[in-house]
């Protein structure tokens, strides 16, 4: 990011978030394709942004992250800016997530009235239990498979629509769309496709001699959800793709081309590793999807069923915490999923890493 | 393009294709679906040319599904979502990169704490958080023995609870939900790209800090506030698990959450078509959200996902 990049205003694909190098050529190449283009115009050293090391006034203990020019040590203007940040941080999200540790080793009723410290029960209990272990196969299934059907659709689109140049606006407004739909709507639309008995598509199955029927079969009720969150979501990786692609050097193509490279061998030899980061920060956000937000697609259209086949993880807390009301195992259930998140987390800052420049 | 290669790009035409179709088919047929007579809508197979009862079904939708009232629920809580979210992030963004003060680090890394643990996983607690907004203060109050001390002074016994019950209220849909930090780090971000000069100049002109913030950094924030906007308008518009804990007052569901009470259950009519009419309607705003603001959308998401 440069100092301009403030003032300028939005362009229609946004600086690249994902790959770096050389935008100038990549935004060029978006809106002017030039098949004409000769090798030399782009330079294959991309320049470094001049960043001001220019020496301190005053200041030369930087702290990270501040302002060169900035107001000073006053402290209560701040603090009072922060305040509402804070507050709202340590009602709903501080005090719930230690609350969840707290109670994920104590023992108590539904009511509250009797609670008993037990260590560990909690969790043991609940890898004895046979049903949470399901659990997790499942999740792990439908994270795994939704992720690999997304990112392939999503690469697969992504290759298609950087060839094409007429129409290329509508296709991407039209594979955008879903990104607007609610997750349970997705699911609700899905399910009526799929309904054994008026769906039009499970009809069609029906016809070819597939007996589908997602609410008696644990199989096909989990495909129906898989679907519907695959459908979901392919918009979301096609999006960082497509941007992505954009910021491969044309320079590099041209080369590979004048060395006899085809366009799919280009792509899979070239921008695809150059997407590596691309690919694994979209990987690891399919997964969070996966976890967390496909919740409302499990309770519109299957509610965990049939015979548990659909129960994933997150599903399992509200289930356990709000209708069986068993909050210890339900808080032991909300750790284990925090400390997944907080690996996905960590998983992503290693992305990050590359990105931001907390020195700036 | 570096070559031509006229098979390939007719290949590439048709995966295009096919992938608008896959976009398309199932709101087709929601379209078809909702358009026609509960009669028909149960005949096997569906028709694939919509019928005549569009409006009707829409009609019966909106009164089945008190959208008056969901969709008012909806807005609000969206609204208050995004400007929630942008009014407190931009104001501790600005105090995290512009101020130098002792707590600095320690104000950076609690927020940065709350970056990426989605609500889903801490529902129960946040639960009880909301459903007693003043537990905090109880424990306070136990902490400190605030009890036993006014024994010790007064000799009388007390027991002191305090109760402040957030659910089906608006504060109590919208709060939890601000609690996190994307926003915070977006802004942060953009803050330090923000050329220095123009706080020197601003000081020497004698602006104080509160008007550097109202007339120099937020006109310069506008392109990020208003891409940001619209991605939290989509998040708090399709939120699903939150509103759904708080439906036990119908009066205060959201549109998403009325929807999903017009799908038809095994034990109930099957009225798919007013389902279908209700879930084209609940997705319109979001919908002509993207198709309108498009190159404002692809912004935002691209920048809040950083």
């Amino acid at each position: 990011m440069n100092a301009s990049s403030p003032i300028a205003s939005a362009p229609i694909w946004p600086e690249s978030p994902a790959v770096q190098v050389a935008q100038p050529s990549g935004l060029a190449r978006s809106q002017h394709p030039s098949p004409g283009a000769t090798v030399a115009e782009h330079s294959p050293v991309t320049p470094r942004p001049i960043r001001a090391r220019t020496p301190k006034r005053g200041q030369p203990d930087r702290e990270p992250g501040l302002k060169r020019a900035n107001f000073g040590r006053e402290a209560g203007l701040p603090t009072l800016l922060l305040l509402p940040q804070l507050l709202i941080l340590v009602c709903f999200f501080f005090i719930p997530s230690l609350r969840a540790l707290m109670q994920s080793v104590l023992l108590s009723d539904p009511f509250g009235s009797n609670v008993q410290f037990v260590w560990f029960d909690n969790f043991k209990a609940l890898f004895a239990s046979g049903e949470y272990r399901q659990s997790i196969v499942t999740t792990i299934w439908f994270t795994v498979t939704q992720n690999v059907i997304t990112l392939a659709v999503a690469v697969v689109l992504a290759f298609a629509s950087d060839r094409v140049v007429r129409g290329r606006s509508v296709y991407r407004t039209l594979i955008l769309l879903p990104y607007a739909i609610a997750p349970a709507i997705a699911g609700i639309l899905w399910a009526f496709l799929f309904n054994p008995v008026v769906g039009p598509l499970a009809h069609m199955l029906h016809a070819l001699g597939i007996s589908w029927d997602p609410n008696r079969n644990p199989n096909d009720a989990l495909w129906l959800v898989i679907m519907a969150a695959s459908w979901k979501h392919i918009c979301y990786d096609y999006i960082f793709l497509a941007v992505g692609l954009l910021a491969v050097p044309a320079s590099l193509m041209e080369a590979a081309a004048v060395d006899g490279a085809g366009p799919i061998r280009r792509f899979f030899l070239i921008a695809l590793p150059m997407l590596g980061p691309t690919v694994f920060f979209l990987a690891v956000m399919n997964f969070i999807y996966g976890f967390f937000e496909t919740f409302a697609i499990i309770d519109a259209v299957t509610h965990g069923g049939p015979a548990g086949a659909t129960n994933i993880l997150v599903y399992k807390v509200y289930v356990d915490g709000f209708i069986n009301l068993d909050l210890g195992s339900s808080a032991a259930q909300s750790v284990l999923l925090m400390t997944f998140a907080l690996i996905c987390t960590l998983l992503q800052f290693r992305y990050f890493d590359h990105k931001v420049n907390y020195g700036v | 393009m570096v070559e031509r290669a006229p098979v390939l790009d007719t290949i590439c035409h048709a995966i295009l294709i096919a992938g608008a179709l896959l976009v398309c088919v199932p709101l087709y047929f929601a379209f078809v679906a909702g358009s026609l007579t509960i009669a028909e809508v149960q005949k096997v197979p569906l028709p694939w040319l919509p019928g005549g009862q569009f409006v009707a079904n829409l009609q019966a939708a909106w009164a089945k599904a008190d959208f008056s009232r969901t969709f008012l629920n909806s807005i609000v809580v969206a609204v208050g979502i995004t400007a929630g979210k942008i009014a407190v992030s931009l104001l501790s963004a600005f105090a995290i990169t512009y101020f130098r003060f002792r707590y600095r680090m320690l104000a950076f890394w609690l927020i940065f704490m709350s970056l990426m643990l989605p609500i889903e996983v801490r529902i129960v607690p946040t639960f009880e958080a909301v459903a007693n907004a003043a537990l905090p203060l109880q424990w306070l109050a136990d902490m400190l023995h605030v009890a036993d001390f006014w024994k010790w002074i007064s000799g009388h016994d007390v027991t002191i609870t305090l109760e402040w019950n957030m659910v089906n209220t608006y504060p109590g849909l919208i709060l939890p939900l601000i609690a996190s930090a994307t926003a915070t780090f977006l802004f942060r971000q953009f803050f330090l790209t923000v050329p220095d000069e123009l706080c020197e100049a601003a000081r020497l002109d004698g602006a104080s800090p509160l008007r550097f913030f109202w007339s120099i950094l937020l006109p310069l924030s506008v392109s990020n506030i208003i891409a940001l906007a619209i991605i939290l308008f989509l998040f708090g518009w399709n939120q699903y698990l939150w509103p759904l804990l708080f439906t036990t007052d119908k009066d205060m569901a959201t549109a998403v959450i009325a929807l999903k009470n017009l799908i038809p259950r095994s034990d109930s009519e099957p009225a798919w078509n007013i389902a279908m009419s209700g879930a084209l309607l609940t997705m319109l705003p979001p919908t002509m959200v993207i198709l309108l603001l498009q190159r404002w959308f692809l912004k935002g998401l691209i920048d809040s996902s950083k």
